[in-house]
Order: C-alpha cells, then structure tokens, then sequence
C-alpha cells in the first residue's frame, strides 16, 4: 500500500512540479502588472478629475461583478481569437490575472492611503510640495507598507486562481492533476500531492511577506517614549 | 510693512457660515495670537492664508501675492508660509533630519549639502541635536513639534502658522515648544499663533485676536484685551479660560 502511495506520488510529481512552476510564474508576471495596474487604477480613483475617477471605477465594478472564469473565456475566446496575430494561452492567462488582481489591488491602495491620516498630506503640501510629489515621497510609502498583509492575501489568491485557467487550457498544477488522474484513476493520492504543494508555496510565500514587512518597517525597533 | 492681508473673508462648508467677512492684517515681524472657543473659525482663518482650505469668497495676499487668485503657482507660495500642525504630522518613515532635509531638496532650495547643514543648526537651535537618526515615532510629543518647526522653518519662510501647537501635548512638555516658539518671535520671525495658551499670548504676542462665531469680536494689545476686555463676549470667555 505504501509503495504504491509512494510510487504514484513519484511518477506524478514531476508533472506536477513543472505545473506548479508555470502557476508560479504566471503569478508573478500576473501580480507584478497587477501591482501597476492597481497602482494606476487606485491614483486614478481618488484623482479629483471625474473621468478618470469614472473609468476606474467602471473597470473595478466589472472585473469584481464578474467570475475569473467568465473573464478568463471572454479574453480568450472573445477577444484574443478574433485578433489578426496569436496570443497564447499562457499570455492571456497571464493578462486575466493581472486584470482581475489589479482590481482588487487598486481597491487595496486606496483603503491604505485612505488609512493615512489627512494632516500627512496636509503637512506636505503646506511645505510647497505638489500633490504628486508629497503622494510619491509622503503618502505611498506610508501606504504601501500598510497594503502588504491585504497584498499578501492577493497574491495567494491569484496563486490560486491560475487554476481556473486551466478551463482555457493552461497546463498549470491544476490542469496537470486532472491529466495525471484521467490516466491513472489516483484521485486520492494526486490531489492529496497538488494540495501539499500549494500548502508549501504558500507557506513560504506569507515567510517572505513577514520579512518584506519586517524589512519595511520604520521606528519600531526602539524603545517607545510615551508622549 | 504689511505682511499678510485679509479682506471680506468668507468661508462655507455646506451651509455652516465659518468665517464671516473677516478683515485682518498682520505687519512684517509682528507676531498675532488668534483665540476664541472652539468652533470660533480660528483654524479655518489660519488654514485659508496657505489655501489648506479654498475660501468661499473674498482676497487673502501674503507678500504681494495673491493666494486666493488661482492664477499663482500655490505651491510656490506655500514655501513661504511655514505652518506648524496641532498633531505634528511628522514623516513617520523618514528620519528627523529627513523630515526636515526633504522639502527643501525636493524644491531645489538648497543642494543636500545646504540642507543637511541648515538641518543640524535647525535641529539644534530646537534641542534635538541628538535625535537626528532617529525616527518619530521614538519622540515625545513636544520634541516632535519642536521637529515639524525645524521642518517648516527649514524652508526658510517669512511667515509661520501655528494651528494650536501645543494642544495636544502633555503639560510638562508644553514649556519647551513655547520657548522655542518665544525664541523665534523674538527674532522677528511674523507669527500667527492660534492657542490656547493664554500665558504665551501675554507674554510673546504683539496683538491678540478674539474670535467668536466667525467673526472678529476684538483685538488689541494684550495688556488690553486680557486687562480690560471691552467686548462682553470677550470677557465671557476670558472669565471661563482664566
């Protein structure tokens, strides 16, 4: 029995393995436009300029109205098939994700900058700084250090969500257990596997988000003197 | 030589009437403490001379310039205008000196040698040589507002606003920002001082201004307007604050 588990666990892993690497790098590429996306998208949000603050808002409202998997489908089989040049199946993954994520992302920054009290940009300003330059040097410092336990929760959704693309074919984990089990009938022990190895990247990844936060964290190591 | 002009202010929110039609001038070097209860519009009349709040109506000019004409490169003026914050409003993720280096790099008043340098003699001139590396948070209440002075004084204004500086300070570290205060009215630095410290306006102002409802009730030279109020409403309030 045991040899069994472990000779089936064995012949899938390396599937598995080249599955989770392409989830991961699509999560990467994903969340590192998202970040831009999201970061454009919030500024966009709060500008005092109503188009741009409508448009953002239209973008957010649609892509958080909707499921991954109706958008996933809509860019693939909607938009990218009629197109006049390929796109692959991995690149519009890769621009679903960072659609979806920069969405919720952008709704991520503004909660945070909103967080930040008002006399911040008060004080900045009051000093002769443009509104870009004190929300650059003042704000989203401040800001995005306080995103990073929301952006953490992002990423590991998205980490997840790559698995919904395995309905346009991406050959993520997801897609690669559901090969392995076709031929084999080793439900149990293959999905077992591919949740194991989702429980350890997404352990080490929250690791890495502790110490990004550690890392970014500013006068907090000393004693605190009461005012 | 008139510094800082006001004429037929008017400021709204909403329908709340704030400041109404208020007339004030403030000379060169002269240092104004603005009091009155609160709700009086006190903050406000100090926050629309750097146009932290737009007015409803009427004209403020603060060396020649005009900061209610739309026209001005606000941000240009506002280097001018030092302005010192009831809650601080320190930079938590810069250090002090950073705080105070930063605006006058980033508008290319002095290169990072110059503003390093005028840092460490603002800093100081303020007592906190010592806390330069250090970060806000790690101070106390007063020495983070004798730090937002350095920092607004760094960009070497000739005005500086003070909305209640001392209010949200613990008793004991209430002397030492007065005193760095007293020490910058006395080089003829032209101060508006909102507070409620009603010692320091005795002793360190050249006008007191009462406020009460949005408008300017009375004012005068200290000695007379704590001495012999003539307003009723003045001496009102100086009876419940005294």
């Amino acid at each position: 029995m045991f040899e069994h588990v472990i000779s089936v666990v064995t012949q899938a892993l390396p599937k598995l393995c080249t599955g989770m690497a392409l989830t991961i790098q699509m999560t990467l590429f994903g969340v590192i436009i998202a970040f831009i996306i999201g970061l454009i998208a919030c500024l966009a949000r709060i500008s005092r300029f109503k188009i741009f603050s409508a448009v953002s808002g239209a973008y957010i409202y649609i892509i958080r109205g909707t499921p991954m998997l109706v958008q996933a489908f809509f860019l693939y089989f909607g938009v990218a098939q009629l197109l006049p040049f390929k796109l692959s199946k991995n690149l519009v993954g890769i621009i679903t994700i960072s659609l979806n994520a920069g969405a919720y992302m952008a709704e991520i920054f503004r909660g945070s900058i909103q967080s930040i009290s008002k006399g911040q940009m008060e004080a900045a300003r009051s000093l002769g700084l443009p509104y870009g330059t004190a929300m650059r040097k003042v704000i989203l410092p401040q800001a995005l250090r306080r995103s990073i336990p929301s952006l953490t929760n992002q990423v590991i959704i998205s980490l997840k969500d790559v698995s919904i693309l395995s309905a346009i074919g991406v050959a993520e984990i997801f897609q690669a257990g559901k090969i392995i089990t076709a031929r084999n009938m080793e439900s149990t022990i293959i999905w077992t596997t591919v949740g194991a190895i989702y429980l350890i990247v997404v352990f080490l990844l929250t690791k890495l988000a502790n110490y990004v936060e550690r890392r970014t964290s500013y006068g907090q190591s000393t004693n605190k003197k009461s005012s | 030589m008139v510094k800082v002009q006001i004429k037929n202010l008017r400021k709204c929110f909403g329908d709340l009437e704030v400041l109404k039609d208020i007339d004030f001038t403030v000379d060169d070097g002269e240092v104004v403490c603005v009091i009155g209860p609160s709700g009086s519009g006190k903050s406000t009349l100090l926050r629309c001379i750097n146009a932290l709040e737009v007015p409803t109506g009427g004209t403020i000019i603060v060396d020649d310039h005009e900061i209610t004409d739309k026209h001005q490169d606000i941000n240009k003026l506002r280097e001018n205008i030092g302005m010192v914050f009831q809650q601080f409003n320190l930079f938590p993720h810069m250090t002090v000196k950073k705080n105070v280096m930063m605006a006058p790099v980033d508008r290319k008043k002095m290169t990072k040698e110059e503003a390093d340098k005028k840092a460490v003699a603002l800093l100081e001139t303020v007592g906190l040589a010592s806390k330069s590396d250090e970060y806000p948070d790690n101070l106390s209440g007063g020495q983070q507002q004798r730090v937002a002075i350095a920092r607004a004084l760094a960009m070497n204004p000739d005005v500086m606003l003070f909305d209640e500086p001392t209010s949200a300070l613990d008793p004991e570290m209430v002397g030492d920002v007065l005193a760095v205060m007293k020490r910058l009215a006395e080089q003829g630095m032209t101060m508006i001082v909102v507070t409620h410290e009603m010692g320091f306006a005795r002793e360190v102002a050249d006008r007191v201004v009462f406020m009460d409802g949005g408008v300017i009730v009375e004012q005068g030279r200290p000695e007379d307007i704590f001495g012999n109020p003539q307003n009723e409403r003045t001496i009102a309030f100086l009876n419940s604050v005294l």
